[in-house]
């Protein structure tokens, strides 16, 4: 293996600064994907627990839809095919006026894959907590958003913590698929750096390393958080292992 | 705008062929990812300290890691390591089974995990192996148990497989992309992209989730 190693090609202008955009842009769109993730997650997730039954099924056919189709076919969609199906102002909007449409599309298009995931979690940790609080709750006179509100959401979402983490990991992941539109964000920075220098193995060991840090702080983050929201004596199992 | 069902029909050949690839990629990243899942997990549950502390690192570090940066490591550094070009295909294949073999070893330690302690010391005591113990009493319990898990995985893979797009392999994704933007047709070719990922992967899913009840224990 000949290999000429140039490690100083991560320290030299402008491939710091491309590296550290790439960074800024991994958290910008992950962070709002995240968040749009989140809102319409527990939303759904709410909604395939729900009494009524065509509230199930609606929600049922989001999740498949969206759990369906790769990640990368549906930036395309929204990217590609959504601008020229809506009406003609709509689309000239998403195409001319947005700025930065490259942005908005990836963080939306990724929030709502993302969302589907995450309905499926709240799912399972609403069913997690079991029929006797909700039942409980009813017995005393609440109403279903009340019992939603005060034992379901509070009590599930608790129980979906730790793979509300994994998530966001995932989320910051798939945001590097954001490169396939045009945003250089850490990954396609790096690859952009390696087009430029040909020192590919020193860029992405640099990128991998950043991943792996915003994992590491991710899973701090959240194992602090953990312990945070502790209920005493109903999340116990989590310290048995 | 007018919609152009024809662009697919007269490309059909290139679309199939990309399906193919996609499919072969997917069948092949599946089998050598399992095997490779399987080692893993060995050496994860092994006792000895330090190979299950590689294994471990391993399988962590794959897992804080998008993948499409593990396409572009391989893409990039297999030739560099190697000295030759392998193209593409095997350069996609090995970064798909070094990546789903991260995941697919989580799954399957879960199902060996689930299977009781006493099981494993009983074949022990009978002068079995650890090797033996695990091919013979935990490995086919567990693999019943967590197989509508693996399944649900192969069905990420086969989604994931569009990401070689970035490497530019002629998948079904690349065939698609490459005739939208030959022929200008990027509205049908998407959907109709779209379309075929979904019913593959609603089929499937539900096959899985009949598979799941004939065989519940």
């Amino acid at each position: 293996m000949n290999y000429q190693w140039q490690w100083g090609v991560l320290i030299r202008e402008p491939y710091l600064g491309w590296l550290l955009d790439g960074i800024k842009w991994t958290f910008a769109i992950s962070v709002v994907a995240y968040a749009i993730a989140m809102t319409l997650g527990i939303a759904v997730g709410i909604a395939r627990t729900l009494e009524n039954r065509h509230a199930r099924r609606a929600a049922a056919v989001y999740v498949s839809l969206f759990r369906s189709v790769p990640l990368l076919v549906q930036l395309f969609l929204w990217y590609f095919v959504v601008p020229e199906v809506l009406p003609e102002s709509l689309g000239h909007w998403l195409k001319r006026d947005l700025t930065n449409p490259e942005y908005w599309t990836t963080a939306v298009g990724l929030g709502l894959f993302m969302s589907a995931r995450i309905a499926e979690q709240i799912r399972a940790a609403i069913n997690a907590c079991g029929t006797g609080p909700g039942n409980a709750a009813r017995a005393q006179g609440m109403s279903t958003a009340q019992i939603y509100r005060h034992i379901l959401l509070p009590v599930g979402l608790r129980y979906a913590l730790p793979t509300l983490t994994s998530e966001l990991l995932n989320t910051f992941k798939n945001s590097s698929l954001a490169l396939t539109i045009g945003m250089l964000e850490l990954t396609g920075q790096s690859r952009q750096i390696e087009a430029y220098t040909f020192k590919g193995i020193e860029t992405f060991t640099a990128s991998t390393v950043i991943y792996i840090l915003i994992s590491l702080i991710v899973i701090f983050a959240s194992r602090h958080l953990e312990s945070m929201l502790e209920i005493p004596g109903m999340l116990s199992s989590r310290n048995k292992e | 705008m007018d919609f152009d069902i024809f662009v697919i029909t007269r490309n059909f050949s290139l679309l199939a062929e990309g399906m193919l690839t996609t499919l072969r990629l997917t069948g092949l990243a599946l089998l050598f990812g399992l095997v490779w899942g399987t080692i893993l997990t060995l050496a994860r549950l092994a006792p000895g300290r330090l190979l299950s502390a590689l294994a471990t690192l391993y399988v962590n570090g794959i897992r804080a890691v998008p993948l499409i940066m593990v396409i572009f490591w391989i893409y990039f550094l297999l030739p560099v390591l190697s000295g030759t070009q392998i193209g593409p295909f095997y350069s996609a294949l090995v970064a798909f089974i070094l990546f789903e073999g991260a995941y697919f070893s989580e799954i399957i330690r879960a199902g060996i995990k689930s299977i009781s302690q006493g099981q494993l010391r009983a074949a022990l005591s009978t002068g079995m192996t650890y090797l033996q113990g695990m091919r013979y009493v935990v490995l086919p319990q567990a693999f019943r148990k967590m197989a509508p898990v693996l399944l649900t995985q192969s069905i990420a893979l086969f989604q994931d497989t569009s990401l070689v797009y970035v490497v530019g392999l002629m998948d079904f994704m690349t065939a698609s992309a490459m005739v939208a933007s030959r022929d200008g047709r990027l509205v049908e070719l998407y959907t109709f992209a779209a379309f075929v990922y979904l019913v593959i992967s609603l089929v499937a899913a539900s096959a899985v989730r009949l598979m799941e009840k004939k065989f519940k224990v």
